[in-house]
């Protein structure tokens, strides 16, 4: 996966609270296989006249500014191929659904949490026309108007986004640990084991 | 003397393979389900040219796209298929189309004595939640993770923190565990629990059927849990013993004692706690697009004007705004175009004998459809004659699947309509494009079709408990 250090980019907002999964990807719309692209689907059923995503300003929009538990719902990781494929690289909001921030640094996208009045203030500045961001994920800081503000990321996503890193390739390097401790534990819980 | 651990931990600590100096731990999974959603996947398998690694842990089930009627939509079809040529070409147990035992993977896991206390247990679903009923380790994950489970058995996880939820006291007649989650989780929110593993605890919560605490557990995860879960009792046991793929016999006490040991203990500390009186708990239901947005049915609904921040207003206009209502107005007076009795959070046996108790020798006022969590569950309401309470009623009696839970394999709500459901998310467009969702209990639900609106199911109720 590309390395994610800073971006500065178009940002779109998105002033709502609980954009759940459902909502950034229709049910519908997942029997696709991934190569397919799920761009066009992203927030599919939201969009209408003056949707914020569609709008010519916001074309090219890689960063997204939301309100509080973005991503809650569903282990729908087409959500984030949704986000992904649209071009978005980063989503702040003042909180994630668990399984949504995992998914999101398992795709090189970074969850930023920040406070409920940066977030006010970022879609407030967005919302009178601005478009540009800055998102500093070695700082963890973003960027507007001349201001900064600090974002929250927990520490193992942010070495992970930083390197690029998937979690496959390590765990395969510790198979044979992984293999000692299969054995010793099918003895420890034989009940847990099935034929 | 050790410390003192919370039930979490004791399950946490005894999967944990090796744990990194960042906190990451490599964590065995002891039970990975998968369903026909998880065929990114196995793309993702087949793009590595990589194998199972532990194929006896992995078991398929067919549930999210599966007909519940005799129609053939080839799309939802396909992705049936999809799933039996993926499970057969790894060589993995599955509960699919041609199975006895197919139903929601969340009612079939338990069902099958799949689930054991002290497990880990994974799927592509963030539902897999539920399995904490037996006090086990169960959250959902992306496609990315089953596809290393799948190669791995295994998932580098961060220690959640803990939180116990407390329900102290005895709910009263008609209240059910979907009442007693939606009241957490309207109190602390749908992203209250996040970043938490929940401890279910309290008089109230011993006091559930395992039905009951699947329930529960269920839900955890509209709080934004990691998971939730249950200290394993005589309950447990009980519902355990005889199950297919439970131990059996001497093995089945050997286990037992162990699983027995599974609780927190008594000094055990959690990050935060929050506690709830049962008795205080009146039917919930839910009024707008979160979990969160529950009331008491003798409520009404939220003035926007009056909302602590301009954040919450939004939410409460977007709300009223999708779901066609208006501030003040009383939620007993919402008319509803049909009901849904169905999905892994409501409809197992006990949930539809508690809509068959409200329906018995009434009509329903508007069109329905009741899909038992499975094929066995619809086997035994039929032996108990529940299924005559329906049809009689003029609800629809139909196969077992996820259904109109989420709309996959082609049972929409209509949009612009208004439904009664007992599933778990009211999101907009859950059940179709434009669908509008009340969640609530089975008997709710059911005392909904009876009068054509949302209302108190516990008069209805009186005398037949
Ligand atoms: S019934 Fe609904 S919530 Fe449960 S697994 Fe199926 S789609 Fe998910």
């Amino acid at each position: 996966m590309e390395p994610f250090r800073r971006l500065t980019a178009t940002a779109c907002p998105l002033p709502l609270a609980n954009v759940d999964t459902d909502q950034l990807i229709p049910a519908r719309f997942m029997k696709r296989p991934r190569s397919a692209g799920y761009g066009d689907y992203l927030l599919h059923d939201l969009r209408g006249p003056g949707f914020p995503l569609t709008r010519p300003e916001r074309q090219g929009s890689r960063i997204l500014v939301a309100r509080r538990n973005f991503g809650s719902g569903s282990s729908r990781e087409a959500a984030v191929y949704a986000l992904v494929d649209h071009g978005f690289r980063c989503v702040l909001a003042p909180s994630f659904g668990d399984i949504f921030g995992s998914n999101a640094v398992n795709n090189g996208l970074l969850p930023a949490r920040i406070d409920e009045d940066a977030a006010e203030a970022l879609l407030a500045w967005l919302e009178a026309g601005n478009t540009t961001l800055s998102v500093d994920l070695e700082a963890q800081s973003v960027e507007a108007d001349g201001k900064q503000w600090r974002f929250a990321i927990d520490p193992v996503w942010r070495t992970k986004l930083l390197n690029g890193w998937s979690d496959i390739d390590l765990t395969l390097s510790h198979q044979e640990r992984i293999a000692a401790f299969a054995a010793e534990d099918a003895r420890r819980r034989p009940w847990a084991r099935l034929p | 003397m050790a410390e003192p651990r919370a039930l979490f931990d004791k399950i946490w600590d005894a999967h944990a393979i090796l744990t990194r100096e960042d906190g990451q731990s490599l964590i065995w999974i002891d039970r990975h389900f998968f369903h026909e959603g998880s065929h990114h996947a196995f793309n993702q398998l087949r793009d590595r040219g990589a194998a199972v690694g532990y194929p006896a842990l992995n078991i398929g089930v067919a549930d999210h796209y599966v007909p519940t009627r005799p129609t053939s939509d080839p799309a939802a079809m396909g992705m049936v298929e999809q799933l039996a040529r993926n499970a057969a070409a790894h060589g993995l147990r599955l509960f699919g189309l041609d199975h006895a035992a197919q139903g929601i993977v969340h009612v079939v896991g338990p069902e099958q004595g799949l689930t054991l206390p002290g497990l880990s247990v994974v799927c592509g679903d963030s539902h897999t939640s539920t399995h904490g009923a037996f006090g086990a380790l169960a959250f959902g994950i992306g496609a990315s993770e089953v596809a290393h489970v799948l190669m791995t058995q295994t998932l580098w996880q961060q220690r959640p923190k803990r939180l116990r939820v407390t329900l102290e006291g005895r709910p009263g007649p008609g209240i059910g565990a979907k009442d007693m989650a939606l009241s957490v989780i309207a109190q602390i929110g749908a992203d209250g629990a996040a970043g938490h593993a929940v401890e279910y605890a309290g008089a109230a919560v011993r006091g559930l059927s395992m039905e009951g605490r699947l329930t529960l557990c269920n839900l955890s995860i509209e709080s934004g849990a990691r998971c939730g879960m249950v200290a394993p009792d005589a309950t447990t046991l009980g519902y355990l013993r005889g199950r297919p793929f439970a131990p059996e016999g001497e093995a089945f006490d050997r286990a037992a004692e162990h699983w027995l040991s599974l609780n927190s203990d008594a000094d055990a500390a959690f990050d935060r706690d929050v506690s709830l009186r049962a008795e205080a708990i009146a039917p919930i239901v839910t009024w707008g697009v979160s979990p969160e947005d529950a009331l008491p049915i003798t409520a009404t609904l939220p003035d926007p004007a009056r909302a602590p921040s301009e954040a919450r207003a939004a939410q409460i206009r977007d709300g009223l705004d999708y779901m066609g209502l208006r501030a003040g107005q009383k939620l007993s007076e919402i008319a509803v175009d049909r009901v849904f009795i169905g999905s892994c959070t409501n409809a197992r046996i006990e949930d539809l004998r508690m809509a068959a108790a409200v329906l018995a020798g009434r009509r329903a006022r508007v069109p329905g459809m009741v899909s038992p969590g499975s094929r066995l569950v619809r086997q035994q309401a039929e032996q108990e004659g529940l299924d005559r309470i329906f049809r009689e009623a003029g609800l629809e009696w139909v196969g077992s699947g996820c259904s109109m839970c989420v709309g996959m394999n082609g049972d929409l709500v209509p949009p612009g309509e208004r439904c009664a459901s007992t599933t778990n998310r009211n999101f907009k467009g859950r059940q179709g494009p434009g669908a509008r969702t009340h969640l609530m209990s089975p008997a709710m639900a059911a005392a909904a079709a009876v009068l054509g609106h949302l209302a108190d199911v516990r008069p209805l109720l009186e005398g037949r408990l």
